[in-house]
Protein backbone atom coordinates (compact mmCIF):
# COMPACT_ATOMS: atom_id res chain seq x y z
CA UNK A 1 0.00 0.00 0.00
CA UNK A 2 2.82 2.32 1.21
CA UNK A 3 6.18 2.06 0.84
CA UNK A 4 8.62 4.46 2.08
CA UNK A 5 12.77 3.98 1.88
CA UNK A 6 15.57 5.79 3.06
CA UNK A 7 13.32 9.03 3.96
CA UNK A 8 15.05 11.82 5.46
CA UNK A 9 14.05 15.41 6.26
CA UNK A 10 15.51 18.08 8.08
CA UNK A 11 14.16 21.25 9.31
CA UNK A 12 16.49 24.03 9.58
CA UNK A 13 18.94 22.31 11.39
CA UNK A 14 16.61 19.90 13.14
CA UNK A 15 16.77 16.44 12.10
CA UNK A 16 13.35 15.37 12.19
CA UNK A 17 12.98 11.46 9.91
CA UNK A 18 16.44 10.65 9.42
CA UNK A 19 16.76 7.54 7.04
CA UNK A 20 12.98 5.58 7.93
CA UNK A 21 12.06 2.80 6.13
CA UNK A 22 8.31 1.60 6.05
CA UNK A 23 6.51 -0.85 4.53
CA UNK A 24 2.49 -0.79 5.24
CA UNK A 25 0.87 -3.80 3.37
CA UNK A 26 -2.44 -3.55 2.27
CA UNK A 27 -5.39 -3.83 5.21
CA UNK A 28 -5.93 -3.00 8.84
CA UNK A 29 -5.53 -0.27 11.35
CA UNK A 30 -1.51 1.02 11.75
CA UNK A 31 -0.93 3.27 14.54
CA UNK A 32 1.97 5.64 14.01
CA UNK A 33 3.21 6.42 17.98
CA UNK A 34 5.92 8.66 18.80
CA UNK A 35 6.64 11.13 22.03
CA UNK A 36 6.42 14.77 20.89
CA UNK A 37 8.51 15.71 18.00
CA UNK A 38 9.40 12.24 16.66
CA UNK A 39 8.32 12.98 13.51
CA UNK A 40 4.71 11.48 13.31
CA UNK A 41 3.36 14.34 11.51
CA UNK A 42 6.29 15.07 9.77
CA UNK A 43 6.02 11.41 8.05
CA UNK A 44 2.00 11.33 7.51
CA UNK A 45 2.78 14.82 5.56
CA UNK A 46 5.45 13.15 3.57
CA UNK A 47 2.99 10.64 2.61
CA UNK A 48 0.63 13.34 1.94
CA UNK A 49 3.11 15.21 -0.53
CA UNK A 50 2.81 17.81 2.17
CA UNK A 51 6.54 17.72 3.43
CA UNK A 52 8.62 17.13 0.50
CA UNK A 53 11.58 14.79 1.77
CA UNK A 54 15.37 15.91 1.45
CA UNK A 55 15.98 12.31 0.20
CA UNK A 56 14.10 8.97 0.19
CA UNK A 57 11.14 7.57 -1.96
CA UNK A 58 7.70 7.22 -1.17
CA UNK A 59 5.34 5.51 -3.10
CA UNK A 60 1.81 4.87 -2.37
CA UNK A 61 -0.07 2.13 -4.53
CA UNK A 62 3.07 0.90 -6.57
CA UNK A 63 3.75 4.51 -7.24
CA UNK A 64 6.12 6.91 -6.82
CA UNK A 65 4.56 9.90 -5.36
CA UNK A 66 7.29 12.92 -6.04
CA UNK A 67 5.72 15.78 -7.89
CA UNK A 68 2.33 14.01 -8.32
CA UNK A 69 -1.17 14.92 -7.05
CA UNK A 70 -3.50 12.76 -8.55
CA UNK A 71 -2.41 9.66 -6.26
CA UNK A 72 -3.92 11.49 -3.33
CA UNK A 73 -7.84 10.50 -4.90
CA UNK A 74 -6.72 7.73 -3.27
CA UNK A 75 -6.07 8.85 0.47
CA UNK A 76 -8.54 10.61 2.42
CA UNK A 77 -7.06 12.53 5.06
CA UNK A 78 -8.10 13.84 8.85
CA UNK A 79 -5.30 16.88 9.76
CA UNK A 80 -4.42 17.20 13.17
CA UNK A 81 -5.99 20.32 14.45
CA UNK A 82 -9.30 21.19 12.09
CA UNK A 83 -8.55 25.06 11.48
CA UNK A 84 -10.61 25.88 8.57
CA UNK A 85 -11.68 28.87 6.74
CA UNK A 86 -13.48 30.75 9.30
CA UNK A 87 -15.88 32.83 7.31
CA UNK A 88 -17.38 29.63 5.28
CA UNK A 89 -20.63 28.19 6.03
CA UNK A 90 -20.21 24.17 7.07
CA UNK A 91 -22.71 23.40 3.95
CA UNK A 92 -20.43 25.42 1.71
CA UNK A 93 -16.98 24.18 3.04
CA UNK A 94 -18.67 20.73 2.49
CA UNK A 95 -20.13 21.33 -0.97
CA UNK A 96 -16.63 22.90 -2.04
CA UNK A 97 -14.65 19.76 -0.94
CA UNK A 98 -17.05 17.49 -2.84
CA UNK A 99 -16.72 19.90 -5.80
CA UNK A 100 -12.94 19.92 -6.07
CA UNK A 101 -12.97 15.91 -5.51
CA UNK A 102 -15.67 13.93 -6.30
CA UNK A 103 -19.56 13.91 -5.75
CA UNK A 104 -20.70 11.71 -3.13
CA UNK A 105 -23.79 10.97 -0.61
CA UNK A 106 -21.85 9.55 1.79
CA UNK A 107 -21.82 12.79 3.80
CA UNK A 108 -25.85 12.43 4.25
CA UNK A 109 -25.52 9.65 6.26
CA UNK A 110 -22.05 11.32 8.48
CA UNK A 111 -23.88 14.00 9.05
CA UNK A 112 -26.73 12.66 10.77
CA UNK A 113 -25.02 10.11 12.54
CA UNK A 114 -22.86 13.12 13.99
CA UNK A 115 -25.82 15.24 14.32
CA UNK A 116 -24.73 18.38 12.57
CA UNK A 117 -27.53 19.26 11.13
CA UNK A 118 -28.03 22.10 13.46
CA UNK A 119 -24.75 23.55 12.79
CA UNK A 120 -24.88 23.03 8.92
CA UNK A 121 -25.47 27.13 7.91
CA UNK A 122 -23.63 27.99 11.11
CA UNK A 123 -20.27 29.84 9.76
CA UNK A 124 -17.07 27.47 10.81
CA UNK A 125 -15.18 30.14 12.88
CA UNK A 126 -17.83 30.61 15.41
CA UNK A 127 -18.11 26.50 16.17
CA UNK A 128 -16.48 24.59 18.85
CA UNK A 129 -13.46 22.75 18.95
CA UNK A 130 -15.58 19.46 19.14
CA UNK A 131 -17.99 20.16 16.37
CA UNK A 132 -15.29 21.23 13.78
CA UNK A 133 -13.62 17.80 14.51
CA UNK A 134 -16.83 16.93 13.41
CA UNK A 135 -16.82 17.96 10.62
CA UNK A 136 -13.22 17.06 9.56
CA UNK A 137 -14.65 13.65 10.41
CA UNK A 138 -17.40 14.37 8.25
CA UNK A 139 -15.35 15.97 5.34
CA UNK A 140 -12.48 12.83 5.59
CA UNK A 141 -15.29 9.88 5.55
CA UNK A 142 -17.45 11.23 3.08
CA UNK A 143 -14.72 9.46 0.19
CA UNK A 144 -14.66 6.32 0.06
CA UNK A 145 -10.35 5.63 -1.12
CA UNK A 146 -8.30 2.70 -0.24
CA UNK A 147 -6.01 4.34 2.61
CA UNK A 148 -7.52 6.24 5.01
CA UNK A 149 -4.72 8.54 7.32
CA UNK A 150 -6.03 10.05 10.96
CA UNK A 151 -3.72 12.38 12.93
CA UNK A 152 -5.38 12.87 16.35
CA UNK A 153 -9.10 11.50 15.10
CA UNK A 154 -9.94 11.98 18.88
CA UNK A 155 -9.49 15.27 19.74
CA UNK A 156 -12.18 16.97 21.66
CA UNK A 157 -15.01 14.53 20.89
CA UNK A 158 -17.47 13.63 23.52
CA UNK A 159 -17.52 10.31 24.80
CA UNK A 160 -20.88 9.36 22.47
CA UNK A 161 -19.13 10.90 18.78
CA UNK A 162 -16.17 8.69 19.91
CA UNK A 163 -17.79 5.45 20.17
CA UNK A 164 -18.92 6.31 16.44
CA UNK A 165 -15.75 7.19 15.39
CA UNK A 166 -14.65 3.65 17.00
CA UNK A 167 -17.84 1.91 14.60
CA UNK A 168 -16.81 4.09 11.79
CA UNK A 169 -13.16 2.90 11.58
CA UNK A 170 -13.82 -0.61 12.06
CA UNK A 171 -16.33 -0.58 8.84
CA UNK A 172 -13.84 1.45 6.82
CA UNK A 173 -11.57 -1.85 8.21
CA UNK A 174 -14.26 -4.36 7.51
CA UNK A 175 -14.32 -3.09 3.58
CA UNK A 176 -10.54 -3.84 3.44
CA UNK A 177 -8.95 -0.47 3.67
CA UNK A 178 -6.10 0.65 5.13
CA UNK A 179 -5.93 2.86 7.62
CA UNK A 180 -3.12 4.79 9.59
CA UNK A 181 -3.83 6.26 13.10
CA UNK A 182 -1.58 8.75 14.74
CA UNK A 183 -2.66 9.25 18.62
CA UNK A 184 -1.41 9.88 22.22
CA UNK A 185 -4.54 8.13 24.13
CA UNK A 186 -2.78 5.01 24.27
CA UNK A 187 -6.42 3.32 25.04
CA UNK A 188 -7.92 4.74 22.08
CA UNK A 189 -4.74 3.50 19.84
CA UNK A 190 -4.94 -0.75 21.97
CA UNK A 191 -8.96 -0.51 21.09
CA UNK A 192 -8.48 -0.22 17.29
CA UNK A 193 -4.85 -1.26 16.09
CA UNK A 194 -3.81 -4.53 14.55
CA UNK A 195 -0.40 -3.35 14.42
CA UNK A 196 1.80 -0.11 15.75
CA UNK A 197 5.18 1.37 14.45
CA UNK A 198 6.70 3.68 17.26
CA UNK A 199 8.78 6.31 15.95
CA UNK A 200 11.79 7.45 18.33
CA UNK A 201 14.21 10.49 16.67
CA UNK A 202 13.32 10.14 13.49
CA UNK A 203 14.09 6.28 13.27
CA UNK A 204 11.13 3.04 13.40
CA UNK A 205 12.44 1.91 17.22
CA UNK A 206 9.44 -0.78 17.03
CA UNK A 207 7.17 -2.50 14.78
CA UNK A 208 4.96 -5.37 15.54
CA UNK A 209 1.45 -6.47 17.73
CA UNK A 210 0.77 -4.58 20.94
CA UNK A 211 1.60 -8.00 22.46
CA UNK A 212 4.89 -7.98 21.20
CA UNK A 213 5.56 -4.89 22.45
CA UNK A 214 4.63 -6.34 25.49
CA UNK A 215 6.92 -9.54 25.77
CA UNK A 216 9.48 -7.29 24.88
CA UNK A 217 9.56 -4.47 27.29
CA UNK A 218 8.23 -6.99 30.16
CA UNK A 219 5.43 -4.64 31.28
CA UNK A 220 1.80 -5.90 31.67
CA UNK A 221 0.30 -3.27 29.95
CA UNK A 222 0.07 -0.90 26.64
CA UNK A 223 0.42 1.97 28.69
CA UNK A 224 3.09 0.99 30.31
CA UNK A 225 5.00 -0.84 27.60
CA UNK A 226 5.35 2.92 26.05
CA UNK A 227 6.00 4.90 28.96
CA UNK A 228 8.68 1.95 29.82
CA UNK A 229 10.28 2.69 26.13
CA UNK A 230 10.32 6.39 26.51
CA UNK A 231 12.32 6.01 29.96
CA UNK A 232 14.74 3.90 28.78
CA UNK A 233 16.01 6.28 26.34
CA UNK A 234 15.57 9.49 27.98
CA UNK A 235 16.70 8.55 31.43
CA UNK B 1 -6.85 26.73 -10.86
CA UNK B 2 -10.27 27.47 -12.51
CA UNK B 3 -12.07 26.09 -8.97
CA UNK B 4 -9.69 27.47 -7.04
CA UNK B 5 -9.96 31.12 -8.50
CA UNK B 6 -13.68 30.62 -7.95
CA UNK B 7 -13.63 30.30 -4.30
CA UNK B 8 -10.93 32.91 -3.46
CA UNK B 9 -12.82 35.60 -5.40
CA UNK B 10 -15.99 34.94 -4.23
CA UNK B 11 -14.09 34.40 -0.57
CA UNK B 12 -13.39 37.75 -1.23
CA UNK B 13 -15.78 39.26 -3.17
CA UNK B 14 -18.08 38.52 0.47
CA UNK B 15 -15.18 40.40 2.52
CA UNK B 16 -15.92 43.79 4.12
CA UNK B 17 -12.65 44.85 2.70
CA UNK B 18 -13.07 44.28 -1.45
CA UNK B 19 -16.13 46.73 -0.49
CA UNK B 20 -14.53 49.79 1.36
CA UNK B 21 -11.60 49.44 -1.93
CA UNK B 22 -14.58 49.68 -4.47
CA UNK B 23 -16.57 52.56 -2.10
CA UNK B 24 -12.88 54.88 -1.65
CA UNK B 25 -12.03 54.40 -5.66
CA UNK B 26 -16.23 55.49 -6.24
CA UNK B 27 -16.21 58.19 -3.93
CA UNK B 28 -13.12 59.50 -5.39
CA UNK B 29 -14.65 59.10 -8.87
CA UNK B 30 -17.41 61.05 -8.12
CA UNK B 31 -15.99 63.84 -6.08
CA UNK B 32 -12.87 64.61 -8.79
CA UNK B 33 -15.69 64.90 -11.36
CA UNK B 34 -18.54 66.19 -9.98
CA UNK B 35 -16.84 69.06 -7.97
CA UNK B 36 -13.63 69.50 -10.43
CA UNK B 37 -15.47 70.19 -13.87
CA UNK B 38 -12.07 69.39 -16.29
CA UNK B 39 -11.58 65.70 -16.79
CA UNK B 40 -7.97 65.81 -18.27
CA UNK B 41 -7.18 67.06 -14.72
CA UNK B 42 -9.37 64.90 -13.05
CA UNK B 43 -7.40 61.94 -14.36
CA UNK B 44 -3.76 63.32 -13.27
CA UNK B 45 -5.15 63.59 -9.94
CA UNK B 46 -6.82 59.96 -10.57
CA UNK B 47 -3.42 59.21 -11.57
CA UNK B 48 -0.93 60.57 -8.27
CA UNK B 49 -3.79 58.42 -6.35
CA UNK B 50 -3.59 55.57 -8.21
CA UNK B 51 0.11 55.33 -8.80
CA UNK B 52 0.92 55.23 -4.73
CA UNK B 53 -2.33 53.59 -3.61
CA UNK B 54 -3.09 50.48 -5.80
CA UNK B 55 0.98 49.72 -4.93
CA UNK B 56 0.33 49.89 -1.29
CA UNK B 57 -3.51 48.39 -1.38
CA UNK B 58 -2.24 45.22 -3.35
CA UNK B 59 1.03 44.92 -1.38
CA UNK B 60 -1.21 44.74 1.85
CA UNK B 61 -3.98 42.55 0.70
CA UNK B 62 -1.71 39.97 -0.94
CA UNK B 63 0.10 39.17 2.19
CA UNK B 64 -2.84 39.49 4.46
CA UNK B 65 -4.66 37.09 1.85
CA UNK B 66 -1.86 34.75 2.02
CA UNK B 67 -1.83 34.88 5.77
CA UNK B 68 -5.27 34.46 6.26
CA UNK B 69 -5.80 31.80 4.26
CA UNK B 70 -3.06 29.51 5.61
CA UNK B 71 -6.16 26.84 6.66
CA UNK B 72 -7.94 26.78 3.63
CA UNK B 73 -4.45 26.01 1.70
CA UNK B 74 -3.54 23.43 3.72
CA UNK B 75 -7.10 21.77 3.30
CA UNK B 76 -6.43 22.61 -0.15
CA UNK B 77 -3.02 20.54 -0.41
CA UNK B 78 -4.58 17.38 0.69
CA UNK B 79 -6.80 17.29 -1.43
CA UNK B 80 -5.90 15.76 -5.41
CA UNK B 81 -4.67 19.35 -6.74
CA UNK B 82 -1.30 20.47 -7.98
CA UNK B 83 0.13 22.69 -5.57
CA UNK B 84 0.87 25.76 -8.70
CA UNK B 85 -2.56 25.42 -9.50
CA UNK B 86 -3.83 25.90 -5.85
CA UNK B 87 -1.13 29.39 -5.61
CA UNK B 88 -1.83 30.58 -8.51
CA UNK B 89 -5.52 30.38 -8.33
CA UNK B 90 -5.58 31.94 -5.21
CA UNK B 91 -3.21 35.14 -6.52
CA UNK B 92 -5.22 35.43 -9.26
CA UNK B 93 -8.46 34.92 -6.86
CA UNK B 94 -7.12 38.47 -5.03
CA UNK B 95 -5.27 39.82 -7.67
CA UNK B 96 -8.78 39.89 -9.78
CA UNK B 97 -11.00 41.04 -7.07
CA UNK B 98 -8.78 44.25 -6.65
CA UNK B 99 -8.77 44.93 -10.01
CA UNK B 100 -12.27 44.67 -10.34
CA UNK B 101 -13.07 46.81 -7.46
CA UNK B 102 -10.54 49.54 -9.42
CA UNK B 103 -12.01 49.26 -12.31
CA UNK B 104 -15.50 49.73 -11.06
CA UNK B 105 -15.16 51.97 -8.67
CA UNK B 106 -13.27 54.31 -11.03
CA UNK B 107 -15.23 53.54 -14.37
CA UNK B 108 -18.83 53.98 -13.15
CA UNK B 109 -18.79 57.59 -11.72
CA UNK B 110 -17.05 58.31 -15.16
CA UNK B 111 -19.39 56.38 -17.68
CA UNK B 112 -22.10 58.80 -15.45
CA UNK B 113 -20.04 61.66 -16.80
CA UNK B 114 -20.14 60.60 -19.94
CA UNK B 115 -17.07 59.29 -20.89
CA UNK B 116 -17.88 57.53 -24.08
CA UNK B 117 -18.31 61.10 -25.60
CA UNK B 118 -15.12 62.33 -23.91
CA UNK B 119 -11.78 62.59 -25.70
CA UNK B 120 -10.30 61.36 -22.30
CA UNK B 121 -11.40 57.94 -22.89
CA UNK B 122 -8.08 56.72 -24.18
CA UNK B 123 -6.13 58.34 -21.36
CA UNK B 124 -8.71 57.22 -19.12
CA UNK B 125 -8.36 53.44 -20.19
CA UNK B 126 -4.51 53.74 -19.99
CA UNK B 127 -5.49 54.80 -16.13
CA UNK B 128 -6.98 51.82 -15.67
CA UNK B 129 -4.84 49.51 -17.77
CA UNK B 130 -1.94 50.54 -15.74
CA UNK B 131 -3.81 50.51 -12.56
CA UNK B 132 -4.64 46.77 -13.25
CA UNK B 133 -1.02 46.45 -14.02
CA UNK B 134 -0.05 47.84 -10.85
CA UNK B 135 -2.40 45.39 -8.77
CA UNK B 136 -1.10 41.99 -10.79
CA UNK B 137 3.23 43.50 -10.10
CA UNK B 138 2.08 44.10 -6.28
CA UNK B 139 0.01 41.09 -5.25
CA UNK B 140 2.68 38.79 -6.90
CA UNK B 141 5.17 40.42 -5.03
CA UNK B 142 3.41 40.47 -1.98
CA UNK B 143 2.85 36.24 -2.35
CA UNK B 144 6.36 35.69 -3.09
CA UNK B 145 7.55 37.68 0.20
CA UNK B 146 4.78 36.06 2.41
CA UNK B 147 5.63 32.41 0.88
CA UNK B 148 9.06 32.91 2.05
CA UNK B 149 8.30 34.75 5.72
CA UNK B 150 6.84 32.21 8.52
CA UNK B 151 6.31 35.21 10.46
CA UNK B 152 3.63 37.10 9.58
CA UNK B 153 5.28 40.23 10.96
CA UNK B 154 8.05 39.83 9.25
CA UNK B 155 6.70 39.33 5.99
CA UNK B 156 4.57 42.53 6.61
CA UNK B 157 7.55 44.75 7.25
CA UNK B 158 9.10 43.54 4.25
CA UNK B 159 6.21 43.87 2.30
CA UNK B 160 5.77 47.92 3.49
CA UNK B 161 9.39 47.83 2.47
CA UNK B 162 9.53 46.65 -0.62
CA UNK B 163 6.33 49.30 -1.35
CA UNK B 164 8.05 51.97 0.20
CA UNK B 165 11.40 51.23 -1.65
CA UNK B 166 9.46 51.63 -4.88
CA UNK B 167 7.02 54.32 -4.35
CA UNK B 168 9.56 56.57 -3.09
CA UNK B 169 13.17 56.01 -2.13
CA UNK B 170 13.65 54.93 -5.60
CA UNK B 171 12.72 57.99 -6.74
CA UNK B 172 14.88 59.95 -4.70
CA UNK B 173 17.86 57.60 -4.83
CA UNK B 174 17.69 58.13 -8.47
CA UNK B 175 17.12 62.04 -8.78
CA UNK B 176 20.28 61.77 -6.91
CA UNK B 177 22.26 59.57 -8.85
CA UNK B 178 21.04 62.05 -11.74
CA UNK B 179 22.28 65.12 -9.84
CA UNK B 180 25.49 63.32 -9.08
CA UNK B 181 26.57 62.61 -12.53
CA UNK B 182 24.83 66.08 -13.79
CA UNK B 183 27.67 66.35 -16.24
CA UNK B 184 27.11 63.75 -18.10
CA UNK B 185 24.66 62.77 -20.81
CA UNK B 186 21.76 60.38 -18.87
CA UNK B 187 18.84 60.06 -21.54
CA UNK B 188 20.00 56.61 -21.72
CA UNK B 189 20.46 56.15 -17.86
CA UNK B 190 17.15 57.71 -16.81
CA UNK B 191 15.53 55.91 -19.54
CA UNK B 192 15.96 52.34 -18.15
CA UNK B 193 15.96 54.10 -14.61
CA UNK B 194 12.39 54.46 -15.28
CA UNK B 195 11.46 51.12 -16.96
CA UNK B 196 13.02 49.01 -13.99
CA UNK B 197 10.71 50.41 -11.37
CA UNK B 198 7.12 49.57 -12.38
CA UNK B 199 5.61 52.54 -10.24
CA UNK B 200 7.51 54.91 -12.71
CA UNK B 201 7.08 53.45 -15.61
CA UNK B 202 2.78 54.03 -15.01
CA UNK B 203 3.73 57.31 -14.16
CA UNK B 204 6.02 58.56 -16.82
CA UNK B 205 3.36 56.00 -19.53
CA UNK B 206 0.40 58.58 -18.21
CA UNK B 207 1.96 61.68 -18.31
CA UNK B 208 3.34 61.51 -21.57
CA UNK B 209 -0.11 60.40 -22.47
CA UNK B 210 -1.45 63.30 -21.41
CA UNK B 211 0.69 65.58 -23.13
CA UNK B 212 2.25 67.23 -20.51
CA UNK B 213 5.51 66.55 -21.20
CA UNK B 214 6.44 69.66 -22.05
CA UNK B 215 6.52 69.91 -18.02
CA UNK B 216 9.73 67.42 -17.77
CA UNK B 217 12.26 69.73 -19.67
CA UNK B 218 14.87 68.19 -21.73
CA UNK B 219 14.65 65.00 -20.18
CA UNK B 220 10.89 64.89 -21.13
CA UNK B 221 11.72 65.43 -24.33
CA UNK B 222 13.78 62.33 -24.50
CA UNK B 223 11.05 60.55 -22.85
CA UNK B 224 8.40 62.01 -25.15
CA UNK B 225 10.55 60.65 -27.89
CA UNK B 226 10.39 57.26 -26.65
CA UNK B 227 7.47 56.39 -24.74
CA UNK B 228 5.52 58.69 -26.83
CA UNK B 229 6.02 56.24 -29.86
CA UNK B 230 4.17 52.87 -30.62
CA UNK B 231 7.42 51.58 -30.28
CA UNK B 232 8.29 52.98 -26.78
CA UNK B 233 4.56 52.11 -25.79
CA UNK B 234 4.93 48.05 -26.44
CA UNK B 235 8.41 48.01 -24.78
CA UNK B 236 6.99 50.00 -21.63
CA UNK B 237 3.71 46.94 -22.06
CA UNK B 238 6.03 44.22 -22.49
CA UNK B 239 8.48 45.81 -19.37
CA UNK B 240 4.73 46.03 -17.18
CA UNK B 241 4.22 42.12 -18.53
CA UNK B 242 7.90 41.03 -17.50
CA UNK B 243 7.19 42.71 -14.09
CA UNK B 244 3.99 40.38 -13.64
CA UNK B 245 5.66 37.16 -15.49
CA UNK B 246 8.65 37.06 -13.33
CA UNK B 247 6.87 37.14 -9.45
CA UNK B 248 4.49 34.65 -10.64
CA UNK B 249 6.88 32.39 -11.96
CA UNK B 250 9.00 32.58 -8.74
CA UNK B 251 5.19 31.75 -7.10
CA UNK B 252 4.82 28.53 -9.29
CA UNK B 253 9.33 27.95 -8.41
CA UNK B 254 8.87 28.58 -4.46
CA UNK B 255 5.21 26.43 -4.35
CA UNK B 256 6.56 22.91 -5.83
CA UNK B 257 9.61 23.33 -2.46
CA UNK B 258 7.73 24.47 0.30
CA UNK B 259 7.10 22.68 3.36
CA UNK B 260 3.19 22.71 5.69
Amino acid sequence: MVNIEGLHKKFGKNHVLSGLDLTINEGGIFAVLGPNGSGKTTLIKSILGMVIPDKGDISVLGKNIKKKSEYRHQIDYLPQIANFPSNLKVRELIKMIKDLRQNTDTDLHLIKLFKLEPFLDKKLGTLSGGTKQKVNIVLTFMFDSPLIILDEPTTGLDPISLIRLKDLIQAEKAKGKTILITSHIMSFVEEVSDEIVFLLEGKIYFRGTISELKTKTNQPDFEHAIASILTDNHA
Amino acid sequence: MLKILKYSFFDLMRSRWSYVYFAFYLLLGVVLLFLNNDLSKAVITLMNVIIVLVPLIGTIFGVMYYYNSKEFTELLLAQPLKRSSIFLGQYLGVALSLSISLILGLGIPFVFYGLFESSAIWDFSLLLVTGTFLTLIFTALAFNIAMSNENKIKGFGYAILLWLFLAIIYDGLFLMTLIMFEDYPLDKVSLIGTMLNPIDLSRTLILLKLDISALLGYTGAVFKQFFGTSFGLIISFVMLAIWVALPVLRIVFKSKKKDF
